[in-house]
């Protein structure tokens, strides 16, 4: 045995212990970090195990995430969809100014955030089957069998699905304002309101309070109204702008009623 | 053997169960980073500082009105970018040598000596330490800037930018400067560069401060731009009544006798005016 050998990891000395416990650290070779033979850290994206002389295995990467957020709130009679228009792509901003949202129907209204490229393949895909659908039953898609539509578009890609995280908005056929909120395989759930995206975590609790009146005991609930509503969704985006560096730019606020969508742009910071 | 309280320096103590802990999944915490826009021009008769004012934890914005230009020595300062941790104590660590050795002799420091000692400190721990620097100041021998990389190689230049913002920045100078350029126009140049960052790099954002040192003198301009003030809040506001948090139980316990000391509630007191001021007041300090 060399005089290096007494450092490597696992090296026997005669009159000890071969080796310890697995996986514990015994010793390390000159040079060595100290627990990089356990746990090799992903030096970079797409190299799943290296060492420092060892193979390297390189894999197709075929996620990106573009950031965003979008929300969904409903109310006695109407729905709101927002988004904001950042496309964000690591450090950077490709686009200050990219519509996240798809109007299904007069009465439906679709936001998704995650990868941009996905997106635009599903709002394609659904454009697509509700032309189909009209033709075939000469109606408008219903907000139930919309909800449904995406959520079997979604699963359909369970094992390479769409980077895509949905909600959806409108108003059904009894009149009523309903959201759906969606996971990115078509796992969904109507909801009062609803966000999705890089500022979801920001924004939810904030709509589960105000909206839901969630954590408030004794408070009185009271449906929000059209305006009200509004306006507390620009607060919120603007709150999430401040601290989620992935929104900014604008947000796009449909306004769905029985007399059809209206769309209000809003301004966000820049930074 | 000496502990690391009585050898000076960083304390490796922990660092065998740390790697341990992670290789069980205990992932170590995140440091808080600066993705950063800073940069330096020099001017006619001095130097130009400036920086951004965010700091980021992954893709949140940790801080929107820290501090960037640290100060050095009363002629010297130092833009940071990369862990805030490293940049804040590696330029306090050679500021406080600094003022002593000012002190042993009693003369100006020179912007060279306070070059060496971060590049030597840097270098010693190898990249480690991430601080990545724009250095700046006048001195006997004039106006030195300088940019240092966290593994501690220099370089001295007449307009330098760092931080993931510098290539906006460097744009912007490549684009306007200028030798022997005026005051104004020095000023100017390095505020449109650090707004290519604010505007440009998702890592840089809130206001422009800057430092102007010239010989005899330094201008500290906290915020010298403010244009990412909050643009909306809900008129409505958010209020909620007395009661809407549930008290499910209430205790009350008497204070022990032995330690009501009275001089201990004057000082709580004026602990607590203290504690009221609203934290804005550190946004328009202005040195």
């Amino acid at each position: 045995m060399d005089a290096l050998g007494l450092l490597r990891p696992g090296a026997s000395v005669s009159g000890l212990p071969a080796a310890h416990t697995p996986g514990a650290a015994t010793g390390f070779a000159l040079g060595d970090h100290a627990g990089r033979a356990q746990a090799a850290p992903a030096a970079e994206p797409g190299v799943v195990a290296s060492t420092a002389s060892g193979p390297l295995q390189r894999r197709f990467q075929p996620y990106q995430n573009n950031g965003g957020t979008v929300l969904a709130v409903a109310g006695k009679g109407f729905c709101v969809v927002a988004s904001d228009t950042r496309l964000g792509l690591g450090y950077s901003i490709p686009s200050r100014k990219v519509s996240r949202i798809l109007k299904m129907t007069d009465k439906v209204v679709l936001a998704s955030s995650g990868m941009q490229a996905d997106m635009l393949t599903l709002h394609k895909t659904l454009r697509m089957r509700l032309v189909q659908y009209q033709q075939t039953h000469q109606k408008h898609m219903s907000l139930t069998a919309a909800s449904q539509m995406l959520s079997n578009m979604l699963y359909t890609r369970r094992f390479f699905p769409y980077y895509t995280f949905n909600v959806l908005g409108g108003i059904d056929e009894n009149g009523e304002g309903w959201a759906y909120g969606y996971d990115a395989i078509g796992s969904h759930e109507k909801v009062s309101a609803v966000c999705s995206g890089t500022g979801q975590t920001l924004i939810q609790p904030v709509l589960d309070n105000q909206i839901e009146f969630k954590q408030q005991w004794g408070a009185p609930k009271v449906d929000l109204s059209l305006e009200a509503t509004v306006e507390l969704i620009r607060d919120a985006f603007t709150s999430a702008g401040e601290r989620d560096i992935y929104t900014g730019d604008f947000v796009e606020i449909c306004k769905i009623t029985k007399d059809g969508v209206d769309v209000e742009e809003f301004q966000l910071k820049l930074d | 053997m000496l502990s690391a309280k009585e050898r000076g320096g960083f304390s490796f103590d922990n660092v065998l169960r740390n790697d341990h802990l992670e290789s069980k999944g205990y992932a170590m915490p995140k440091p808080v980073k600066t993705g950063t826009t800073i940069a330096g021009v020099v001017f006619a008769d001095g130097i130009v500082l400036g920086a951004d004012t965010r700091a980021t934890s992954g893709s949140t914005v940790f801080e929107k009105f820290c501090e960037k230009i640290h100060y050095i020595a009363p002629n010297i300062y130092c833009c940071g970018a990369g862990t805030s941790a490293d940049t804040e104590s590696s330029t306090g660590l050679i500021s406080s040598q600094l003022e002593l050795h000012r002190l042993a002799t009693g003369r100006e420091s020179r912007v060279a000596t306070s070059l060496t000692m971060l590049k030597r400190m840097l270098f010693r721990y190898q990249g480690h330490v991430s601080a990545a620097l724009v250095l700046g100041g006048v001195d006997l021998n004039g106006p030195h800037l300088y940019t240092v990389y966290p593994h501690g190689s220099t370089d001295r230049l007449p307009y330098v930018t760092m931080g993931s913002g510098s290539l906006a920045a460097m744009a912007v100078f490549e684009c306007g400067y200028k030798d022997d350029m005026s005051l104004d126009y020095a000023k100017q140049l390095v505020y449109k560069g650090i707004s290519a960052g604010i505007y440009n790099d998702l890592g840089s954002g809130g206001n422009v401060d800057l430092c102007i040192i010239k010989r005899g003198s330094t201008e500290y301009l906290r915020g010298y731009a403010t244009e990412n003030a909050r643009k909306y809040r809900r008129p409505a506001g958010y209020a909620f009544a007395p009661g809407t948090t549930a008290v499910l139980s209430s205790k009350f316990t008497r204070p022990l006798k032995e330690i009501a000391v009275v001089e201990e509630v004057v000082a709580a007191e004026a602990g607590m005016e203290g504690a009221a001021t609203p934290a804005t007041g550190e946004m328009d300090t202005t040195t």
